[in-house]
Order: structure tokens, then C-alpha cells, then sequence
């Protein structure tokens, strides 16, 4: 029995950890942007962490449901409701045939992840039901949710896990002021010492163009490069290179003045040279920043990375033991 | 040629064969990367060969960065030029240069290119030294195209031209990328040329359109029903200049289901290439143009 989409909110999509192995072909992972939101609303219900659930951007859906289900929320602060009454998030609670979850106003973050027992389950492409709208691949029919979409659900224990809760301190966000973890490198050696050590030193700011595929940054300074002749197929500008592949996470700056990160529906490749990669830990931050957060990037060094991925493992194992 | 490596974070390995472009590179990055899937290292997730580069995903909680770079650099070692020799296929692909979809999308967004007073192929004759947009298009469509990379967006070729460097077009991209690109548009930027695969943003410059699906993500289209990415790298394509009605029964002919590309066996030898770019390239016309 199917969740009825009333209405879709802004950009709501399905989604779950993606489909690797297609990256060559210009295809991306995809999955949630805040894979440990994704995976921690999963384990509240009582799915497997990777089973597909809903990505709301900034304002959630309306859904009424016509079976009895757990659902929880975690990710961005956008308190959910049911028949109008509010529910906690990071939280599991039960919905009945005939409720109504919607959503109050965010209060913080920028994308919440809401899961139903039994998953979402639409037919997977590739392997994975996640939505790549540029690909029309996943989704419903390759697209985002709209009203008047029924969404199935697979078979799952309807009230397992209600009452069940993340404990705070695990519940991972991006810090205020944010801070982004870089590893140098790539193209790193392009732009002169003093533009390396600026981009570290300045205050940049989210800018509208910020989505699935890639945050864009303002209010830094330009980068200068290195003088150097262009290497033959790369183009005139110096921020270009022969057309190569880009690293999820990476860090572009065309024509050197704003910083993009690609995230997990990344272009493969192209032709822009790039700076440095945010760590993997880092990674599903990024998806929580609204436009204008003022972020900084931090220089680390790959120990420095291995050590944080190895914190951020021991927090899902924290949060696994915490529900089992 | 000796590789440059270089992490990206803490789960790619990225390694630039050369800065500039030629086959060489590309056979390079190809045979690594061959070897590197052939070795079927634990942790490793994604391998991705691209023009003049190659870009390998891994899990560092399998195999720690370090002994990853220590085994590919053995690796390039012990491949050298082993595989300069590829089995392959040529497709002939119809090309409706100067098509009505990108002259108008092209004239909606004159501001973000050069040259606001004409088209992007006529900008691109003109800075190539051709005399007029036909000698530039018996150019482009003449010589055969190698597949150097697949990506960007869902399927897209990145296609390098089989001539030598001072027979090479060179544009620049779009001062400012497009918001819009229609989809199959033939497309040039840097020394290479593509196709868009879908419907979508772009900087490359644009020349023309192909009827022929490269992407299909329902896998109805009947050549791309067992996979739906049409190209992959190695490929060699030859452009086949077409007409508005040629275009227009192309179109219907996919549509009804019966469009099949024109594709034969090859095998590419780049030191026969390069010994005789005119004669191979003949020879592959040849093969393409045998019943």
C-alpha cells in the first residue's frame, strides 16, 4: 500500500547510497548528499541503512499514508508532523492509514531525510533507486517527486523501532562557523603561494548555486596562477586542463574566482583544473549548508583525513549499537 | 611520458599521464588502467580512464593510500606501451552540421561567447584558417575520431581527431557556459570534439546535431537495449555529413524502432598510426565502408 504525495515541498527526491561502479561513464553515486542522516533515519525504523527514503530540500512533503508505518527524520532540523501534531526528529514514531505527516519550517541544516519501514520501493536502475534527474535514471520515472505520486512502500515491520531515538551526541552537523576539511592537491600547484594561502585564510560564503551536483562559494579572492604555456587540448584560459576526471569532492575554481565542490551527482570530468578534494568525512556537511553560510576551508594532511574518516566510522558504529 | 600523482581526498587516486593531449597519453592510461582492473586490487571501486589522465576510487578502510600508490606506480612500470595496439569498432555517425535547434540556441546565448557576430562554426573556420564553413566541415567530418574518455554527464564521448597536431582544430569554450544545450548536439571545445548526450548546461562550441541516440536510460532504443550507454573508450568514429531530409528519416527510423548505426571491427595499431596516419585512416575507412 502506497504513501499518497500531496504535495512535494521544493525539491524532494528519492534516494539511497547510490549506485557506484558507473563513474566511467560519466554516470555519478549519487544517494543521499548526508549519507549518515540517510543511514541513521533507516536504522530508526528498522531498514537496512541503505534502503531508499526521501530527500527534502529545505521545505518537506506532505504524504498521506495508507498503512500503518515507523517513520523518523534526521539530517536538517525540519520538525515533522503528524495530523498536524509535531514529532521529534532523529526520532522513530508510528503513523496510522489515513495520517498525515507534513513538516513545520526548517530551523536549521538544508536537507532532511525521511524514512519509511520498508523503504521506498520504486524500481532501482543500476542498482539503486536514487534519483539522477540529469540521467533521468531512478526515482519515479527519473524524476523528482511530484503531488499526485504514489509512492510504494516494500515490505517492513510497521511499529519495530517507534520510540527509538539517536542519542545527541552522535547526531553529526556541520560546526558554526562551518569548517571544510581539504586535502591539497590535483592541480594545487597552479595557482602561487600567495592565492594557497588566501584561500585558506578568507571567509567564503555559500552562493545560490548550490545543489546534488556541486556548492559553489563567493566572496574569496581570486586565485592567480602560475604562468605557464597551455598545454595543447587544454584551452586558452589558465584555469583549463585537458578534460579530466574530477574526484567526488574536489575542488574547481574556473576562470579562478569561485570555488566549486562537486558532490555525489557530480560531472565525471571536464575541463576546469581543481585545488584540492574535501575529505570524505566532510562530505555529507556539505549538503546541510544553506545559501550565504559563511565556511572555511581547513588545510589537513591525508593522516589527518584517515583520522577523521576513522572518527566518523566509529560514529555510525556508536549509532548501530545505540538501536540494536 | 612519466605520470604525475596526485590524491583527490582521501578516496581517489588521480594521475596525469601527460598535460597535453595525445594518443600516446590515452594508450597509456588505457593499458594502466586495464592492468589495474585486471589485477582486481582489494579496495579499489572505481577505475576511470580519461584523455591524457586516469582517476582510480578507492576505500582506504581496505587498502591504505599509500600502498595503493606504491602498487600502481609499479604498475606504469610494468605496462610501458605493451597496448598500443586495441581491438575496436568504427561507427559512422550522421551529422546534420549547422542544424536549425543549436543555430537557435547558439543565437540565444551570443553574449556569453566571443564572437557575438556569427556562429560557432563560423567562428571556429575563421580562427582555424579555413576559407569558409564547408572546407571547415570537410575537415571535421574527413578523418577519423578516437574515443579518448566517456564522461561528463551520462555517456557523453570525448572524441580526439586522428590527424596530426597541425591538421588539429582548436577552439576555446564559451567565455561563459550555456544554461541549455539540445540534446545530441556535436559539440568542440579544446582540440576535442562530443556529443551531449542529454539535454543540459555546456560550454562546449556548438556545430551540429545526430540523430543517433547515444544514451537511453529506458533501454528501448534497439542498439542500446543491453546497455544504455552507447560509447565507450577506444572507439573510433567517423562523422558522415547529412542533409535535412536524411536527418529527418534518421530520426523517424529511430523513433520506429529501426535505426542500426554502421559499425564494423578494426584494430587500432598507434605505431602503424603514427608511421602513416593518411594510409591507417584509410584503411579504417575502408573497413568501415566493406559490406
Amino acid at each position: 500500500m502506497p504513501i499518497e504525495v500531496i504535495s512535494s515541498g521544493i525539491l524532494t527526491t528519492i534516494q539511497d547510497l547510490g549506485r557506484p561502479g558507473y563513474y566511467h561513464l560519466g554516470i555519478p553515486i549519487g544517494g543521499a548528499m548526508d549519507r549518515m542522516a540517510l543511514r541513521s533515519a533507516n536504522l530508526l525504523v528498522g531498514n537496512p541503512e541503505g534502503a531508499a527514503g526521501l530527500e527534502a530540500v529545505f521545505m518537506g512533503p506532505e504524504l498521506e499514508f495508507t498503512e500503518a508505518a515507523t517513520v523518523a527524520v534526521c539530517g536538517a532540523d525540519l520538525p515533522p508532523k503528524v495530523n498536524g501534531d509535531i514529532r521529534p526528529v532523529w526520532s522513530a514514531f508510528p503513523v496510522e492509514p489515513g495520517d498525515v505527516l507534513s513538516f513545520d519550517f526548517l530551523r536549521s541544516g538544508a536537507r532532511a531525510y525521511i524514512a519509511v519501514s520498508g523503504g521506498i520501493a520504486t524500481p532501482p536502475a543500476l542498482g539503486s533507486r536514487s534519483t539522477y534527474a540529469i540521467g533521468a535514471l531512478g526515482g519515479i520515472e527519473g524524476r523528482a517527486v511530484q503531488s499526485g505520486d504514489s509512492l510504494p512502500l516494500g515490505p517492513g515491520k510497521a511499529t519495530g523501532r517507534a520510540g527509538k531515538e539517536i542519542p545527541e551526541a552522535l547526531r553529526r552537523s556541520p560546526g558554526s562557523p562551518t569548517e571544510l576539511r581539504m586535502l591539497s592537491g590535483l592541480y594545487w600547484h597552479r595557482i602561487t603561494e600567495d592565492s594557497q594561502q588566501a584561500f585558506f585564510q578568507d571567509t567564503w560564503k555559500v552562493a545560490n548555486e548550490a545543489d546534488r551536483m556541486g556548492y559553489r562559494f563567493q566572496g574569496g579572492r581570486a586565485t592567480e596562477f602560475v604562468q605557464r604555456e597551455q598545454p595543447f587540448g587544454a584551452g586558452s584560459d589558465p584555469s583549463n586542463i585537458t578534460d579530466a576526471c574530477y574526484p567526488y569532492g574536489s575542488v574547481q575554481v574556473p576562470s579562478g574566482t569561485e570555488p566549486i565542490i562537486l558532490h555525489r551527482d557530480a560531472v565525471s570530468g571536464g575541463g576546469y583544473f581543481m585545488i584540492g578534494t574535501i575529505i570524505s568525512a566532510d562530505m555529507d556537511f556539505i549538503g546541510q549548508l544553506q545559501p550565504n553560510t559563511p565556511t572555511r576551508f581547513v588545510h589537513v594532511t591525508m593522516d589527518d583525513a584517515l583520522k577523521a574518516r576513522a572518527e566518523r566510522n566509529t560514529n555510525l558504529a556508536a549509532v548501530r549499537e545505540a538501536l540494536a | 611520458m612519466s605520470c604525475r600523482y596526485t590524491f583527490g581526498g582521501d578516496e581517489h587516486l588521480f594521475v596525469e599521464v601527460d598535460e597535453a593531449m595525445s594518443l600516446e597519453a590515452f594508450f597509456v592510461s588505457l593499458a594502466i588502467t586495464n592492468a589495474v582492473r585486471e589485477a582486481r586490487i582489494i579496495g579499489v571501486t572505481e577505475i576511470c580512464p580519461a584523455n591524457a589522465s586516469f582517476q582510480i576510487k578507492f576505500d582506504p578502510d581496505l587498502i591504505h593510500p599509500d600502498r595503493l600508490l606504491g602498487t600502481i606506480k609499479e604498475m606504469e612500470a610494468g605496462t610501458g606501451m605493451a597496448e598500443s595496439k586495441l581491438d575496436t569498432r568504427i561507427i559512422e555517425i550522421p551529422v546534420l552540421y549547422q542544424d536549425p535547434w543549436t543555430t537557435e540556441t547558439l543565437m540565444r546565448f551570443r553574449e556569453r561567447h566571443q564572437d557575438p557576430n556569427s556562429t560557432d562554426i563560423e567562428f571556429a573556420a575563421r580562427i582555424n584558417g579555413y576559407d569558409s564553413v564547408e572546407s571547415f566541415i570537410r575537415a571535421h567530418s574527413g578523418a577519423p575520431w578516437f574515443v579518448s574518455m566517456v564522461g561528463f554527464v551520462s555517456g557523453l564521448p570525448f572524441l580526439f581527431q586522428m590527424v596530426d597536431r597541425k591538421r588539429q582544430i582548436e577552439v576555446p569554450k564559451y567565455l561563459r557556459p550555456r544554461t541549455d544545450t539540445p540534446k545530441l548536439t556535436v559539440g568542440y571545445g579544446g582540440c576535442f570534439s562530443c556529443i551531449y548526450s542529454v539535454r543540459g548546461a555546456g560550454g562546449y562550441q556548438m556545430f551540429g546535431i545526430t540523430p543517433m541516440p547515444i544514451y537511453d536510460p529506458e533501454q528501448k532504443v534497439s542498439y542500446l537495449r543491453d546497455f544504455m550507454v552507447f560509447f565507450r573508450p577506444g572507439d573510433i568514429v567517423k562523422w558522415k555529413p547529412i542533409g535535412r531530409e536524411e536527418y529527418d528519416a534518421a530520426v523517424a527510423e529511430v523513433e520506429a524502432g529501426g535505426f542500426e548505426p554502421r559499425i564494423r571491427d578494426v584494430t587500432f595499431d598507434l605505431a602503424a598510426f603514427n608511421a602513416d596516419i593518411d594510409g591507417t585512416n584509410a584503411q579504417l575507412m575502408e573497413a568501415l565502408n566493406a559490406n
